[in-house]
């Protein structure tokens, strides 16, 4: 048992909230900013990292890249403007590479 | 088999013989450990979309209270109101083995100096709403991280069943007709071996016993 940090990436109106939970916040301006904390927190000590669909939308390779390893767990979550589906899709993507088919 | 040479003897035989039993004992094997996952995967799926759908809506909800209370706030009060958080959460985590998969088990422990204080705030400078934001994005919270671990489990648990689908086909359809092939091919041509060995020596036999007569009959000439 070790301790790791919980961490969120998003843009600012979309993850301030989270601050007062005391998460780890990383604002992030661009999907560049966003890729950069994403890299740098996997290196950390970050178990978790919940970043928002509207900047994973557009770095789906960098999160494919931690998807088989055990840390960090790369979650979507939607931002400010509401869900994207992106989240639910990647679980059905899940499902397909294991059954071959979706049966969701 | 195509492109393979293999020596048609008794040892290669006893080979391969010894190989296909392996390959069908590894693939029963595998095929049990497959099913058994994919049992697992499914029912750790559906608890995914379950909780990925009340986090989703958990999420929106918090939102809509943080729009509303920065509508009523300016923007630095916000953020200055949000700046230094009053409780610190620290993650723990263990592993669980389901069917030698290690995945995540996270337990999370927040530290708070008293217990349902959670605004960092004082309420004077502050809008309700941002007390309500606060609140839903806490309730939601928990949810969020046990979705954190279904999510990863998933996501393992996907991986390894894409692994064992492989093998279990690669021995199927590849491993275990190959042995099956390479035995019935050197069975028979041992086979083939041993009848032209006896037809060799009634061959043989015959000229012998050609041989034994005419010798016989120019004796008696």
């Amino acid at each position: 048992m070790s301790k790791y940090s919980i961490a969120v990436i998003g843009d600012q109106a979309s993850v301030m909230g989270f601050k007062a939970l005391g998460l780890d916040v990383h604002v992030a301006e661009d999907t560049e900013d966003a890729r950069k904390a994403l890299h740098d927190l996997a290196h950390g000590d970050a178990a978790v990292i919940y970043i928002t669909e509207r900047f994973a939308r557009d770095m789906a390779q960098d999160i494919a890249r931690y998807k088989d390893c055990v840390t960090p767990a790369v979650i979507l979550i939607p931002g400010k403007e509401g869900s994207l589906g992106i989240g639910m899709r990647n679980l059905e993507n899940s499902v397909m590479r294991a059954v071959g088919a979706d049966i969701l | 088999m195509p492109n393979t040479v293999i020596n048609p003897t008794r040892m290669e035989l006893t080979r391969l013989k010894g190989r296909l039993r392996t390959a069908r004992r590894g693939h029963k094997l595998l095929k049990d450990k497959r099913d058994e996952l994919m049992r697992q995967f499914l029912d750790v799926v559906r608890e995914n979309k379950a909780l990925r759908t009340r986090v989703e809506k958990g999420l929106e909800r918090a939102n809509q209270s943080f729009t509303v209370a920065a509508a009523l706030m300016s923007q630095p009060a916000m953020e200055e109101a949000l700046l230094y958080p009053k409780q610190t959460v620290e993650l723990e985590m263990d592993f669980q083995n389901i069917m030698s998969v290690d995945v995540p088990r996270y337990t999370f422990q927040t530290s708070s100096p008293e217990a349902g204080d959670l605004y960092p705030y004082g309420y004077a400078a502050t809008s309700g709403e941002l007390d309500a934001a606060v609140e839903a994005l806490g309730e939601v919270f928990r949810d969020m991280l046990a979705l954190a671990q279904m999510e990863k489990t998933a996501q393992l648990l996907a991986e390894e069943i894409e692994k064992t689908r492989r093998r279990v086909n690669g021995l199927e359809y590849k491993i275990i007709p190959e042995c099956e092939e390479g035995i019935r091919y050197i069975s028979m041509k041992l086979d083939e071996n041993e009848r032209s060995a006896t037809v060799r020596l009634m061959k043989v036999k015959d000229m012998i016993l050609q041989q034994a007569q005419e010798e016989r009959r120019a004796k008696g000439l």
